[in-house]
């Protein structure tokens, strides 16, 4: 299955309605909202056709002040079967949780603490929230744009 | 007085690390046993976090790739590898066919560094001293050949936007002749050491099994995966830089242990062997660089003795360059896995978001999954060596 | 003053020999932090032998190890642990910062790296590079072995 097909097909067979959907030089790029994501993971997942299975990462973008909401959460998977990779994108904004897809893909337990870690951004009904890189007292988000590269001294 | 025979005593916490021998940098992990046996181990990273993500906000993407060296540092070639090829599928450039071989017998060189490393480190902790010596005797070689080329054994920044920095030069080729003709002696040495050894078999036999089904749902990817009984491989799936010009087989496991994740690795080692093989067989004629101004830097003679050279080092040198508004993740197969690069660009000489996926995270999070409730201390060393991790790629 | 100067000569003396036995052994710690450490590993190898100057017997515990070399990035979570390793360490102890992160931070002006150790722990040899050479690595071994020979029992004990 080429990227053409599998854009159309995901365009055509997906359970929820895709707030935006493009292909991308790389990949077939999705846009749902918050509260279809786990149910459009699942059908990546369980399709026979789509077979998403191996969770390639998951990551969050800060557009800080040109945009509300102020993140986008980003996931690639890809599928062993197809070779082919899909980027499924969330709008979530300040002080809003997204539901953790671990339920899913287990792969996605240390990446989204990650994304808690440098942005703040809670995953619900994740098995172990707590910060993963930084030290577990750390009060600050590194990778949001209003923190400084050189870090704050306390 | 005696002690009766059923068990005694309570449960104890271990910590083991950040410094220790065996956990291949500074890796800590906290381990609740009864008795010898681990009933959970909690693997706890970001003692090497350096904060290379938010660096690269601040940095342009030619001064990106210094740092790209210093993720996985056992094999820098393959991350300049992947991050060079992330930049230019957002500009979309196209690399030279010479670049394009050179690379290919770089990234098979930086394998080889990377599973030699591995072997003879992993050995050590297993307990056996003697493969440490003879597998860094052959990466010295390779490291040598490294210097030959760019200046630098460990981080050389060689494989850059647009093609590689210099030509490969006779003195190159020769070496790299003499050493794949003689290296696969040299595996042929390792093997005879450890693949029959009945020490090494019961130290990683059945030991830290990860099935297929967990391999997959837990994201693992490179020889973790391919341990577990899925023959993937990025080379062959989404070919990049004429990979699928060569002849290669994948070699995969049956049983997940930490006995098959070393026979892959071993098996690697000639399969880039070979492909290396091919590469100079078939290193065609041409530029090395790809001619695309205010993007790729030129070559240095020509910025001594050309002016319109000088002026486009200069501005690209400070800066001022752009690079095409979009997104782009593209990864490939480094030694340890699936290294990717999600990059958006904002349309100026600096990324907004680079975002390096990193395979030893991944992998690094199913050490519970093979250990707990299953196998004993020395086999928590056994485990975490045969994942194969880099703290510089997990923490970043 | 009192005892040092009627015994000079027995000082001076013992001087030498505790320097001579001390600078031919120095015992490092394990201790790899990142990119500089495979250096480090490098040195033990054959090729480069550390063996000639004593300080192939790295331990795994800080209370039987002489030297510290510091290869590779310190961050702000890792530095509690190096001043409890370093703490550890007996007398007579020395530290070499090898590698331009261990130096300076390096690279990485973050927030999370620590710009040097000397800022927290005192440092004997400093070695630049990145990765400095194992070739470095022994030439700042000779460096310590040189600052060895300079000092007396009165500073150290």
């Amino acid at each position: 299955m080429n990227k053409r097909e599998l854009f159309q097909y995901v365009r055509s067979a997906s359970p929820v309605t895709l707030e935006g959907a493009r292909e991308c030089p790389d990949c077939v790029e999705v846009r749902v909202d918050a509260k279809d994501l786990l149910s459009f993971m699942r059908f990546l997942k369980t399709n026979d056709v789509l077979a998403f299975d191996l969770i390639s990462d998951v990551t969050a973008v800060d557009h800080y002040t040109s945009r509300k909401p102020r993140f986008d959460v980003v996931y690639h998977i890809f599928s062993l079967k197809n070779s082919q990779r899909i980027r499924v994108k969330v709008a979530v904004d300040e002080g809003e949780s997204v539901v953790s897809v671990t339920s899913v893909w287990r792969g996605a337990e240390w990446l989204e603490r990650e994304v808690y870690d440098m942005f703040g951004i809670w995953f619900d009904d994740h098995p172990d929230m707590r910060r993963i890189l930084m030290p577990e007292d750390y009060k600050y988000f590194p990778l949001r744009k209003d923190f400084p590269l050189e870090g704050i001294e306390d | 007085m005696t002690v009766p025979l059923e068990k005694v005593g309570e449960e104890m916490i271990l910590n083991m690390g950040p410094q220790h021998p065996a956990t291949h940098g500074v890796l800590r992990l906290v381990l609740q046993l009864e008795g010898e046996v681990v009933k959970r181990v909690v693997p706890m990273i970001g003692y090497l976090h350096r904060g290379i993500e938010k660096l690269c906000e601040e940095r342009t993407y030619i001064q990106n790739l210094v740092l790209t060296d210093r993720l996985d540092y056992t094999a820098a070639m393959s991350n300049n590898l992947s991050y060079a090829l992330a930049v230019e599928r957002l500009c979309g450039i196209e690399v030279p066919e010479r670049a394009q071989v050179i690379r290919v017998i770089m990234a098979e060189l930086s394998r080889i560094a990377a599973h030699l490393l591995w072997i003879g480190t992993y050995a050590l902790d297993i307990g056996a001293i003697t493969p440490f010596f003879y597998c860094f005797r052959e990466r010295e070689k390779v490291l040598d050949m490294f210097e030959m080329i760019s200046g630098q054994r460990i981080t050389p920044s060689y494989i850059c936007i647009g093609g590689v920095r210099k030509d490969i030069t006779p003195e190159f080729l020769e070496a790299l002749k003499s050493f794949t003709d003689t290296f696969e002696t040299y595996i042929l040495d390792y093997e005879a050491l450890l693949t029959k050894n009945p020490i090494w078999l019961s130290r990683t036999r059945d030991v830290a099994v990860l099935s297929r089904e967990e391999a997959i749902n837990w994201g693992t990817t490179g020889p973790v995966l391919r341990a577990s009984g899925v023959q993937f491989d990025f080379r062959k799936a989404t070919p990049y830089c004429g990979y699928e010009n060569y002849e290669f087989e994948i070699p995969y496991g049956t049983n997940g242990d930490c006995y098959d994740r070393y026979r892959v690795r071993m098996e690697e080692l000639r399969q880039s062997n070979r492909i290396i093989k091919q590469a100079m067989a078939n290193l065609p004629d041409g530029p090395i660089l790809a001619d695309v101004p205010y993007v790729v830097m030129p070559d240095k003679s020509d910025v001594l003795t050309d002016i319109e050279a000088l002026i486009k080092h200069f501005k690209i040198a400070s800066g001022a360059f752009q690079i095409p508004k979009g997104e782009v993740y593209s990864s490939i197969e480094n030694p340890k896995g699936e290294l990717g690069f999600y990059i958006v660009s904002d349309g100026s000489s600096r990324p907004y978001r680079m975002r390096i996926k990193s395979s030893c995270f991944v992998n690094l999070s199913t050490l519970p999954v093979m250990i707990e409730g299953r196998h004993m201390v020395a086999d928590v060393v056994a485990a975490v060596g045969s994942i194969d991790i880099v703290l510089g790629e997990v923490d970043r | 003053m009192g005892i040092e100067s009627h015994l000079g000569i027995v000082t001076t003396c013992l001087d030498k020999v505790v320097n001579w036995a001390r600078k031919n052994s120095p015992w490092p710690m394990t201790f790899g932090l990142a990119c500089c450490a495979l250096e480090m590993m490098v040195t033990v190898s054959a090729r480069h032998d550390i063996a000639r100057f004593g300080a192939e017997v790295y331990r795994g515990s800080p209370r039987q190890a002489d030297l510290l070399i510091v290869p590779g990035t310190l961050t702000k979570k890792m530095l509690p642990m190096v001043l409890r390793l370093y703490e550890q360490m007996p007398e007579p102890k020395w530290v070499i910062a090898y590698g331009a992160c261990a130096c300076t931070g390096g690279v990485f002006r973050t927030y999370n790296v620590v710009q040097g150790i000397d800022q927290y722990i005192p440092v004997d040899v400093y070695m630049a590079g990145c990765p400095p050479k194992p070739e470095s690595l022994l030439t700042a071994i000779m460096k310590l072995r040189e600052k060895i020979d300079r000092e007396s029992l009165r500073d150290r004990g």
